[in-house]
């Protein structure tokens, strides 16, 4: 084979001659110092190469080398608790390799070779399997049963099986195929990023995702296998609604995908989410989490990859069976890193220099997500969720990529600067975002929930716009001659967005509301309405109506621990006792 | 033997371009001898087989195309490091700049430095007392961070920044802060400030500055910042000191960028500015942090003057994004005559959660400001309302709210430019402050803290 050389060198693209007979998005290693990259343009024998590392000191005339696979991620047991960068190399690892800071052409396998996993095989010789089917089981961590399932592509007779503690490379497995080819199989799969992995079919989600956040579960809920966006300008508490829903949503996994953040915010991952337990199983969330980090400063290339390689490791956790959610912050940045290496192909811009593709990968990304019937016999069910933040530049919600994404997700998540300068967070805004899964869920809430929870969530909705229009009246001619009714609604508003809607991510107890306790104190809040209201009928004074010492009560409900349900229970007594 | 090469062909603003060459690196530091003897340095911006794009630093002003030699040195642009920084300053491509004697360095490093692993990083967590009410109180800065100060022309950010580096020290610790100040296109007025107030506060021993004055090379400026934060860097993980690096003003480097950006003929994102804006703001900023299992850390304060005050042009946006909160000089409170005039609102400190509390600040810290934030962004809509229908308008809580936001800027952000304000006593400050507003209103204060402190 003909060597291939380095042509030409402009910052992350670096040209390559004597390609001849590669293909696109294969992966390549660049010169002497073995960088990663992919190539992502060919010209009869030149390979234009997007290097996922800093290319100072690299020149024209080094060597190239072919591996002619496309990039791909090692799928297997030892994903969960690790953080990764962009292309899957664990940065644990690097950083015993090459120190603090990370050098580069570091070359770590994706998954640890040296640990021992104990398997546990639930077939047996004899049995007849196709993709998809279990072979056995790992307890990968307490939270997660690792299962081993055959890759895509294989069927067979399984003509021999072993259990025991085996590392991830071993052989734990022959599937007898039927061309009489003996597939062996370990507990590796590998898989390109940029492909979508196989399932059966694909249907609508009709089961909430829950994020113990008030505004989100109750107003604008999300499904499992869902897609929802949060854009909004800085500092309006994007990271930390991420932060918040991959805490407490009631996903089984968590791919956390930190793309072209801050490295703070990765170390804050890691430092918290071992000490912070999972309020269903009590057990550390990090033992659920898988955490792909791409900081802004890391090299750009690898940002755009970063984003598939999160989603891939996702489903994968969802070919098990599982409800996986993938949290991506931010997508603008992998947006950027698209525009970055489209300018420096010279290829001609569409919208504020993006690429003419970026609204078709952007598609392409979120449609990855959904409720699925697995491969494999015994047609068990996964979900993939897909929360992408966006980042639109001074907040302006006409960028391109936020456009780009509300055109394909269900869920609207938009963020408010003015709220956040008022420090109400979550700082979503009530009257601009939207969800789309409202009927989806219906049946699902009334079940395990209340039927009135939605005709509450309603009338509350109706009185936040209502308060709107009247505030702009309140500003013109002042809020004493409003009627006592419409002040009645004012004050109801109020209470939703101070005790219902802002929630305190940093309060040990408010950070997490589940649905009864939010069913709980909406019903309170809408109680005081309906009953203030017919006494203002009667002829009540106003001005004690509003100043009953039951709703400070109520203002304090959402600090009320979950297992002291009682606490609502007097809350509703005193309500129905001060107003007789 | 370097090989000397005497083929440029062409060149364009800051980038010449040199032909014929072999065995040449993408990034690589480069020597351009003027047809007058005059040396000037530039780096490699992209290379192919026989033909090398390159980016002078300090002009291009007096080259000629036959009699130019170019040097290509086949090593990046480097620092050379030793304890002896302390207490120089530099010019802003690091030759001395006080009539010192040079440098002998103990070692050399790339000014691009490599990004820190972030599972290296550790959290930072150390509040740092700036002895400002309006940082302490309601922003609070912590060992590691980033937080950047927007400013514009006109406004005192100079003075405020001066102020935080005379005062910032982390409580119960005799450590003091290094300070790395690089300057970037700023008048000789202003540098001039910083200098003297340096010197008269007997700071700039344990200082290093790197000056680029606004009448130097605008390329140079490229380079400033980088410099700054790889002596930073040596400082904080080499000789295990706590280092403040302040770089102004931003919005100049971010304009060489474009300089650049533009002879490069490369397509242009907002305002001109390029694509990769952030991904080369970010390369900076995000050099700060701790390090786990390392005693020392950079803590990061940028200075930008915002355009037109526009919090939306792409530099303050883009920095935004990257940094870990913001600090806000506001021209409103400035005209009031109100020093330091910091706009609590629109500021934010994001890392201040971890920082502030039971034993490193006070319990009751983080429910006070997110009551005071409360508090004024009221008291400032009642003043909006007031000036629209009149104060006799208001209702009676309106009028309350309206007296907080008033004694609010008087009392709490006003302080003198000497004045070390303690963190108890801005807290202090803050519930005197609170007390002019009825308890049943303080939803954001638990009640054991308000029993503790509301009624005294």
């Amino acid at each position: 084979m003909k060597q291939a050389r380095i042509a030409k060198v402009s910052g992350p693209l670096v040209i390559a001659d004597g390609c001849g007979g590669t293909k696109m998005f294969d992966m390549v290693r660049v010169s002497e110092k073995k960088l990663v990259g992919e190539i992502i343009e060919l010209k009869k024998d030149l390979a234009y190469i997007q290097v996922y590392e800093e290319t100072s000191g690299i020149g024209p005339g080094e060597p190239v080398y072919l591996t002619n696979e496309p990039l791909s991620v090692e799928l297997g047991p030892g994903m969960v608790s690790t953080i990764y960068d962009g292309i899957q190399r664990p940065l644990e690892a690097v950083r015993s390799l090459s120190g603090d800071f990370i050098a580069r052409g570091v070359d770590v396998p994706g998954l640890d070779r040296t640990k021992k996993w104990d398997f546990k095989p639930s077939v047996k010789t004899g049995h007849k399997v196709s993709p998809g089917d279990i072979l056995g089981t790992i307890d990968e961590t307490q939270l997660i049963k690792h299962k081993i399932m055959v890759p895509p592509g294989v069927s067979g007779v399984v003509s021999e099986i072993k259990a025991g503690s085996f590392i991830v490379t071993d052989v734990i497995a022959v599937i007898k195929e039927d061309k009489g080819i003996d597939k062996k199989i370990t507990m590796i799969q590998r898989w390109p990023v940029r492909k979508q992995r196989p399932i059966k079919e694909k249907f609508a989600p009709l089961e909430p995702l829950t994020t113990g956040q008030r505004v989100i579960d109750t107003f604008f809920p999300i499904a499992k296998g869902g897609t929802a966006c949060i854009p909004g300008p800085f500092g309006a508490g994007k990271t930390v609604t991420m932060h918040e829903i991959a805490k407490w949503s009631d996903a089984q996994v968590i791919v956390y995908v930190a793309c072209g953040e801050r490295g703070n915010e990765c170390a804050d991952l890691l430092l918290s989410f071992p000490e912070l337990k999972d309020p269903r199983t009590g057990r550390p969330l990090l033992e659920r989490t898988v955490i792909v980090a791409n900081t802004s400063n890391m090299p750009v290339a690898a940002r755009e990859a970063s984003i598939y390689t999160g989603v891939t490791i996702a489903e994968y956790f969802r070919d098990m069976g599982y409800s996986v959610a993938v949290m991506a912050d931010s997508t603008s940045r992998w947006a950027e890193a698209l525009r970055e290496m489209s300018g420096r192909l010279e290829e001609m811009p569409g919208e504020e220099g993006y690429p003419a593709y970026l609204s078709s990968r952007i598609a392409e990304f979120y449609e990855r997500a959904g409720k699925i019937v697995c491969l494999g016999s015994d047609s068990r069910q996964g979900a993939l969720s897909i929360i992408g933040a966006v980042s639109p530049p001074g907040g302006d919600l006409s960028d391109p990529v936020v456009q780009a994404t509300l055109r394909v997700v269900k869920v609207f998540w938009g963020l408010d600067d003015k709220l956040a300068n008022a420090r109400h967070f979550p700082a979503i805004n009530w009257l601009l975002s939207y969800s789309l899964y409202h009927d989806n869920l219906k049946e699902h809430v009334c079940s395990t929930v209340s039927e009135e929870f939605i005709s509450l969530r309603k009338e509350a909705m109706r009185l936040l716009e209502e308060e709107a229009s009247l505030l702009e009246i309140a500003r013109l001619v002042g809020i004493e001659s409003l009627s006592f009714d419409d002040r009645l609604i004012l004050e109801t508003a109020k209470s939703i967005r101070e005790d219902f809607l802002h929630q305190n991510a940093f309060h040990e107890v408010d950070t997490y509301t589940s649905l009864q306790k939010q069913y709980r104190i909406l019903k309170l809040v809408m109680a005081f309405y309906s009953v203030a209201k017919r006494k203002i009928k009667e002829g009540v004074d106003f001005d004690s109506l509003i100043k009953l010492p039951v709703r400070e009560k109520i203002s304090r409900l959402k600090y009320v621990e979950e297992d002291k349900p009682e606490e609502f229970t007097k809350a509703e007594e005193e309500l129905k006792n001060s107003l007789q | 033997m370097l090989k000397e090469y005497l083929t440029i062909s062409s060149v364009s603003g800051p980038l010449v371009v040199v032909e014929k060459i072999s065995d040449v690196k993408y990034s690589e530091l480069v020597e351009v001898q003027f047809g007058d003897g005059e040396l000037r340095r530039g780096k490699v911006l992209e290379i192919s087989d026989d033909k090398a794009l390159v980016q002078m630093f300090e002009g291009t002003i007096g080259l000629d195309v036959l009699n130019a030699k170019v040097r290509f040195l086949g090593r990046t642009q480097e620092l050379g490091v030793s304890p002896d920084l302390l207490g120089r300053v530099f010019d802003g491509a690091g030759r001395p700049r006080d009539n010192g004697p040079q440098i002998i360095a103990q070692k050399r490093l790339d000014i691009n430095g490599n990004p820190i692993n972030p599972n290296a990083r550790a959290y930072p967590s150390e509040f740092i007392q700036t002895g400002i009410s309006t940082i302490d109180g309601m922003n609070p800065l912590v060992r590691g961070q980033k937080l950047p100060l927007f400013s514009a022309a006109g406004l005192p950010h100079n003075r405020l920044t001066a102020q935080i580096a005379r005062q910032a020290k982390v409580l119960g610790t005799d450590e003091k802060f290094a300070v790395v100040f690089g300057a970037m296109g700023i008048t000789f007025e202003e540098s001039d400030f910083f200098i003297r107030d340096f010197r008269d506060t007997g700071a700039i021993e344990r200082s290093i500055l790197f000056i680029n004055l606004a009448n130097d090379p605008a390329i140079e400026r490229i380079s400033t910042p980088r410099l700054t934060l790889t002596a930073a860097e040596y400082l904080a993980f080499d000789l295990d000191m706590h280092v403040l690096v302040i770089l102004t003003d931003m919005t100049f480097y971010c304009e060489s960028l474009r300089e650049i950006s533009a002879a490069r003929k490369e397509i242009p994102g907002r305002r001109g500015y390029p694509g990769y804006l952030y991904t080369d703001l970010a390369s900076l900023y995000e050099r700060a942090g701790r390090i786990k299992d390392k005693k020392g850390s950079i803590t990061f304060l940028p200075v930008l003057t915002m355009p037109e005050d526009d919090k939306t042009h792409p530099i303050p946006d883009l920095t935004g994004y990257i940094t870990e909160g913001q600090i806000i000089v506001s021209r409103e409170l400035h005209r009031k005559g109100i020093y330091p005039p910091v706009d609590v609102l629109p500021s934010l400190s994001r890392l201040k959660d971890k920082g502030i509390g039971r034993g490193k600040t006070r319990e009751d810290h983080s429910d006070v400001l997110n009551q005071l934030f409360a508090c004024y962004a009221k008291g400032k809509e009642a003043r909006e309302l007031a000036v629209i229908l009149g104060e006799a308008a208001l209702s009676d809580i309106d009028k309350l709210y309206l007296k907080f936001a008033d004694q609010f800027e008087d009392t709490f952000v006003r302080q003198d430019e000497s004045e070390d304000r303690a963190i108890l006593d801005t807290l202090a400050i803050g519930w005197e402050l609170l007390r002019i507003i009825p308890r049943s209103e303080l939803k954001r204060v638990r009640e054991e803290y308000l029993n503790k402190y509301y009624t005294v």
